[in-house]
């Protein structure tokens, strides 16, 4: 595979499948070695004492704390809290979005009754709910379930409002030539239009979703990683600061490949995803 | 004919708010709820607790903050994702450690900027602010660079413009909706941050503001800053639409002819 020195970008999309696989394998590589390059980059800087060690500690340490975490009990406690109150909330939050979604969307009326409200409340940050839940829950987990809930349900509220919205007319005006009932235009004319939408949600709420676990849990001190995290920083264990935050990080990147796997396989017949494999 | 047509229009606009005000106010009327005070005595107490004074001691800086942080954010983020979006090589070695930037949630950057900067001043939560909003930009940036209609691109090649030519005119405008997309995310965050980054250490701030009222129990005080803080919120969502829609107006004309309306 040679490369011709152009700079032009369209040109692997144009290449043949062969050459464009084994292209993506080099990439794969290129970014496994990016990865390196920044590790030890921070190594280095810490090491030579560039950076103040005492702030940025050599990587390998960052590693040798984050395995002796993997050895203790209460690390794998916090951590299966924090899944767990992201999968709630997310879920309470798709369950809520999507149904309300579809019933404010199939009518006009409500459509345009509501929108002044949804577009009101939907930008208010849901940190500002955070003094309220306090005094209502403490550090209970339904803090931070209400806070998650707040973020993410707008999040599936609108994209579900896209998705019904967009539904072909012609696609509609057929299926009431056949005479099909209610609940089977939803099943079969808005359901498949508004898939992608949903999709595209849970993608979004689920990164939003992670964000506002972690913060009630930080902030507040709902039990979880978020707040294993502010303990071991203002205990001055700074390495394993850093190693809590590189298994959230690993989380969200976890996260983000759930979503898009489920994005996947969930819109398998799309042409979005079908082109892409093609 | 007109007339209520504009009477239609108001009453869809206004209904469900005034019946949700009303609901809230009847049903708290009364309340002796220490948590969930009658509306009425926190509209009373909001001018009385957000004076002039206060609002240029605890609002501005909050604002400014965040000003300064998102606009970083959006420099930085363009600059370097039009670079990586248009290097090939450069995606493919960044793109993982990207993603990983990423997916760490922003609130996690409190405490080890707290470690470099400490958190008292100015500098911490601007650098958090910052660094909470980059990663959407940028990311998004990236990929409205590499989505480029390659007829557009190659066009340009063949006119021979000039490689910022071809940036300012070809590039940029072709990547402007995924930027603003990313822009939009990276704003909410930004609110997210400038709120958080107020609760650690003794501070000052509208975040910091409510979470003194919590703490020292004055509920209808820190009701009216929740309210303030969704009024900002409402506000900052509103000029961003103000500004988008007129930037983007030839892309949304142009998905309106692409969809036949």
């Amino acid at each position: 595979m040679t490369t011709t020195p152009t700079a032009a970008p369209p040109a692997p999309r144009a290449a043949r499948p062969r050459t464009r696989r084994s292209g993506r394998r080099n990439d794969a590589w290129l970014g496994v070695l990016g990865v390196l390059i920044v590790l030890a980059g921070a190594e280095l800087l810490s090491r030579t004492g560039i950076v103040n060690p005492d702030f940025l500690p050599p990587v390998t340490e960052m590693y040798a704390s984050l395995f002796q975490l993997l050895g203790e009990g209460s690390f794998w406690e916090s951590l299966w809290l924090t899944v767990r109150g992201w999968a709630v909330g997310l879920a309470a939050a798709m369950a809520l979005g999507v149904l309300v979604g579809f019933v404010i969307g199939s009518s006009r009326f409500l459509r345009e009754f509501t929108n002044s409200t949804v577009e009101f409340l939907r930008p208010i940050p849901s940190v500002a709910l955070i003094p309220l839940v306090v005094l209502m829950f403490g550090t209970k987990p339904a803090s931070a379930f209400l806070l998650v809930l707040y973020a993410a349900f707008w999040q599936v509220l609108v994209q579900v409002l896209y998705g019904v919205a967009d539904v072909d007319p012609v696609a509609r005006d057929t299926a009431r030539s056949y005479r099909f009932g209610p609940l089977r235009v939803a099943r079969s004319v808005i359901y498949p239009t508004a898939l992608p939408y949903i999709m595209t949600a849970f993608r979004l709420a689920a990164a939003v979703a992670l964000i506002l676990e972690i913060t009630a849990e930080l902030v507040i001190g709902v039990p979880g990683l978020g707040r294993d995290i502010g303990i071991a920083q203002s205990s001055g264990n700074v390495p394993e600061t850093y190693a809590l935050v590189i298994v959230v990080g690993l989380i969200g990147v976890a996260v983000n490949l759930f979503a898009r796997f489920v994005e996947r396989k969930a819109l398998w017949w799309h042409p979005s995803v079908r082109s892409e494999v093609a | 004919m007109n007339a209520a047509r504009l009477a239609r229009r108001a009453f869809m606009l206004l209904g469900l708010p005034l019946i949700l005000l009303a609901a809230w106010w009847v049903a708290s009327a009364g309340s002796t709820s220490p948590f969930w005070p009658p509306l009425q005595t926190i509209l009373e107490t909001f001018p009385k607790t957000w004076t002039w004074d206060r609002i240029v001691s605890d609002v501005f800086p909050s604002l400014a903050r965040l000003g300064i942080g998102y606009a970083l954010a959006v420099i930085v983020g363009i600059v370097a994702g039009t670079a990586i979006g248009l290097m090939p090589r450069l995606r493919a070695l960044s793109e993982p450690v990207l993603e990983f930037f990423r997916a760490v949630p922003p609130p996690v950057l409190v405490p080890i900027i707290a470690l470099f900067a400490g958190y008292t001043g100015w500098l911490g939560k601007i650098v958090t602010i910052a660094l909470g909003c980059l990663w959407p930009i940028l990311l998004n940036t990236v990929e409205g660079v590499r989505g480029l209609e390659p007829v557009l691109t190659d066009t340009a090649r063949s006119y021979h413009l000039s490689r910022w030519r071809r940036l300012v005119f070809v590039v940029l405008p072709g990547a402007s909706p995924r930027i603003f997309t990313g822009a939009r995310q990276a704003l909410s965050i930004g609110v997210i941050l400038m709120v958080i980054s107020e609760l650690f250490g003794a501070n000052r701030g509208l975040g910091a503001a409510i979470v003194q009222f919590q703490r020292s129990f004055a509920i209808p005080q820190m009701w009216t800053g929740i309210i303030l803080l969704g009024l900002i919120g409402v506000m900052l969502a509103a000029i961003f639409k103000v500004v988008e829609s007129r930037m983007l107006a030839w892309y949304v004309g142009q998905r309106q002819i692409e969809r036949g309306e």
